[in-house]
């Protein structure tokens, strides 16, 4: 048995550092994980996907098309962009807050966001839609959406680690500094 | 043993340790960084470690360490081996002591990348051994076994992970115990270490009776194996054979026979005989070069096997961009006839913003773009770039990129153009890395040849875009040792450039005075330093916001330098807070004067 979890967004949203946390609960618990990052160029405001697989046996670190359990989305249009990736009945975890693209706004586009979360009610069995300004504002930093998309998806039961799990893998791997506000936010999704 | 998980650069950086490696250089390239930087952070006494000038020093400088008997590793991108080619082609028929392993990192896609070049094609150009790790579990393992080879045939050894294992993370079983190489230290002997053209000819014969050799002893290699059975075929290397086994098992696992590569030269012969042997049919996976492809062709030929061979060359596999498990998938129900299990059907999505890479907010390289262009304004200008961060000042809005080739070509590309346009003014644009690396020569040719250019260093105290790594500029080394900074500017003007400006390219009336004085000298090589940190290594200064009673909403902000941290919001201008670093640009073209400091 494999679970695959595809995590994506833009540059800079901390993709990264959550797919270590993923990763380390995975190991912590005795299975094998394979990862794969995006690092380079399209770090700079790209799209950026990680794979993270763990299991028995994981013989490569990319997910096929079709086959993550679950999908973390850190921007609604990068949760449609990949959502080919999904299983059918697969969850999707999404942060409703756009990241609207330079070409978007000197284009004059009128990309909001509205229209790809629809897209994804529509076409998502199981949708877990989240609110980053309200949790950054709960917590007092922005720093912590990546930890709490991970406690959405951990609480939906679709990630195969759980909300304590995840809480330990933060305070096995984040700077200690950082503790408090990491804990309050993954018990502000886990409510 | 202890288990880790890792990156791939990572575990190949801890097998070096592991394997009592003494001398690592390189040069910084996209996926291969991490491996230097990895090796810098983990090492003991019996380590030394230098980001070097480039792939060229970094491997000349190996090639000395292993020359006197120490265990070096170098390190590079795919197109870094292209400047390190000289030395290599000839340490290739001198050989070496010390065990040498030349990591030079494939970017199939490319991702990276300027080209989609194969370091196993150019192994087998250089006639050197090469090793292609499938996961970073596997890299691990290779390291040790390329050091034992070195040593045992005194030849450098090329190892060439793919972007997908080098930042691939695996958990890996990691010795605890490095061990511990004494080097002999260089002993003189100038029939072994001067290479003149007998020697070249002596060489060249017991390398080609050594690569024959190896072949052998490839064929029995634990890197390589024969699975499977069947009349049908899959031929497999790099990270296409994890890819194969994820495909075969979504296939329901049709009877194939698989020959799986690590050593794809010199090419496992018997082994591959023994492969094709049977078989109808055969398909080959691998990314870049049809390497594997046209070796079991060439064996086919040898040996006069009726067995079809389907790649690249044959047009059964894409001959360019990577490999995936679906397509993969692809390939071998076309070859088995197993059926791929059918992929849901999503409705066609509302239309994605496109995100193409942009310079980060506040990056100062977007004010020196826009200082230049509004100073050339109207004027007859050719903007030649170069490999960097600032290749990204080729997007909309700036547009301030007109070719781009390789490292330090802007500045040379320049002088041709100028030579055949006499009438336009030709500006190269360098970054302080890369005028380090490969800026310099192409100065001393149009200073000698007085070519008349404008050069724009562009510099951001740091190699920004493969990850904030030193360089001789900044004063520090990869041993974490204070160095004398060299300067750009004493640098220039020893070469002979007449006119050197320094400024800072937010201070724009200053910055784009000095362009247009650089442009108008018209007498031999100008040069204006724009010098600010990037904003990676410096804290912002602040942030700024939109008055929105002030904001007619004209758009300038947005369409004039294209910050990623400024957008319309209800048809006036918005500055993202997590974004802007405070660095003014947008405030200071503000028509309206409605962007401030935000309270």
């Amino acid at each position: 048995m494999v679970t695959s979890c595809l995590l994506c967004g833009v540059g800079g949203q901390g993709t990264v550092l959550a797919s270590k946390l993923i990763a380390a609960s995975a190991m912590e618990k005795g299975l094998f994980v394979r990862t794969a990052e995006t690092i380079g160029m399209a770090q700079r405001g790209g799209c950026v996907v990680s794979h993270v697989r763990f299991g028995d046996k994981v013989s490569s670190s990319m997910i096929p098309e079709g086959g993550a359990d679950v999908i973390i989305a850190f921007e609604p249009a990068e949760a449609v962009r990949n959502l080919r990736y999904l299983k059918k009945g697969g969850t999707v975890v999404v942060n409703k807050k756009p990241v609207i693209p330079i070409t978007a706004a000197l284009g004059g586009s009128s990309y909001t966001g509205d229209e790809m979360l629809r897209y994804l009610e529509e076409n998502t069995g199981r949708l877990i839609v989240a609110d980053s300004d309200r949790i950054c504002r709960e917590c007092g930093s922005p720093k912590v959406l990546n930890v709490a998309l991970l406690a959405y998806a951990a609480k939906s039961g679709a990630l195969g680690i759980t909300v304590d799990e995840l809480k330990n893998a933060v305070l096995a791997r984040v700077p200690e500094k950082f503790h408090e506000l990491n804990i309050k936010a993954i018990e502000f999704a886990n409510k | 043993m202890s288990k880790k998980f890792l990156m791939g650069n990572e575990a190949i950086a801890h097998a070096a340790k592991n394997s009592g490696v003494n001398f690592v250089s390189g040069y910084p390239g996209t996926p291969s960084s991490e491996i230097l930087e990895t090796c810098a952070k983990i090492k003991n006494e019996n380590m030394y470690v230098e980001w070097s000038v480039n792939e060229k020093a970094a491997l000349e400088a190996a090639a000395g360490a292993s020359y006197s008997g120490g265990r070096s590793m170098v390190t590079m991108k795919q197109v870094g081996l292209n400047v390190a080619s000289d030395p290599l082609m000839s340490l290739a028929y001198v050989g070496v002591k010390g065990g040498m392993i030349v990591v030079s990192a494939d970017d199939p896609g490319p991702i990276s990348s300027q080209t989609e070049q194969d370091t196993r094609t150019f192994a087998e150009f250089a006639k050197l051994p090469v090793f292609d790790p499938a996961s970073p579990e596997e890299a691990y393992e290779m390291v040790g076994e390329a050091y034992r080879l070195s040593e045992e045939y005194s030849t450098p050894v090329i190892l060439r992970p793919t972007t997908r294992v080098c930042h691939g993370c695996a958990s890996v079983e990691v010795s605890d115990v490095p061990e511990k190489h004494i080097p002999e230290g260089f002993v003189k002997d100038s029939k072994r270490w001067v290479i003149f053209p007998k020697l070249s000819y002596e060489n060249h014969k017991k390398i080609e009776k050594r690569n024959t050799e190896l072949s052998e002893v490839f064929s029995d290699s634990r890197f390589n194996s024969l699975t499977g059975s069947g009349r049908l075929g899959i031929c497999a290397g790099g990270v296409s054979r994890a890819y194969m086994h994820e495909a075969l098992d979504i296939l329901g696992n049709p009877e194939v026979k698989i020959l799986e590569v690590g050593t794809p030269f010199p090419f496992p012969e018997r082994l591959a005989f023994e492969f094709l042997s049977g078989l109808d049919e055969v398909l080959v996976l691998e990314e870049l070069d049809p390497v594997l492809e046209k070796a079991l062709t060439y064996v086919c030929g040898k040996y006069h096997l009726n067995v079809r061979i389907r790649g690249k060359l044959s047009g059964d596999t894409a001959n360019a961009g990577e490999n995936t498990v679906n397509s993969v998938c692809g390939y071998i129900s076309k070859l088995t006839g197993a059926s791929v299990p059918e992929a849901e059907n999503l409705p066609e999505s509302p239309t994605l913003p496109v995100r193409p890479p942009v310079l980060c907010a506040g990056c100062p390289h977007r004010a020196s773009f826009y200082a230049v262009k509004q100073a050339m304004k109207g004027k007859k200008a050719v903007f030649c770039g170069d490999i960097g961060c600032y290749t990204l000042g080729n997007a909309a809005p700036l547009d301030m990129v007109d070719t781009c080739l390789c490292m330090g070509a802007d500045i040379t590309v320049a002088q041709g153009i100028k030579r055949i346009e006499p009438e336009t003014v030709c500006f190269s644009f360098i970054g302080d890395s890369t005028f380090f690396a490969s800026g310099i020569t192409g100065v001393v040719n149009a200073v000698y040849n007085q070519t008349d250019i404008v050069i724009i260093i562009l510099d951001n105290s740091t190699t920004a875009m493969t990850g904030q790594q030193p360089h001789p500029g900044t004063g520090k080394t990869m041993m974490g040792e204070i160095s004398e900074k060299i300067s750009i500017e004493k640098t220039l003007e020893a070469i002979g450039v007449k006119s050197v400006e320094i400024c800072s390219p937010f201070d724009m009336e200053n910055a784009k005075a000095a362009v247009l004085r650089a442009a108008e000298a018209s007498d031999g090589v100008r040069a204006v330093i724009f010098r600010a940190p990037c904003i990676a290594v410096s804290k912002p200064t602040g942030k700024l916001r939109v008055n929105e009673s002030a904001c007619i909403g004209c758009g300038k902000c947005i369409r004039e330098i294209g910050c990623p941290a400024v957008a319309m919001k209800d048809k006036k201008a918005y500055i993202e807070p997590s974004l802007c670093t405070g660095c003014g640009l947008c405030a200071g073209l503000c028509p309206v004067n409605a962007i401030g400091g935000a309270d």
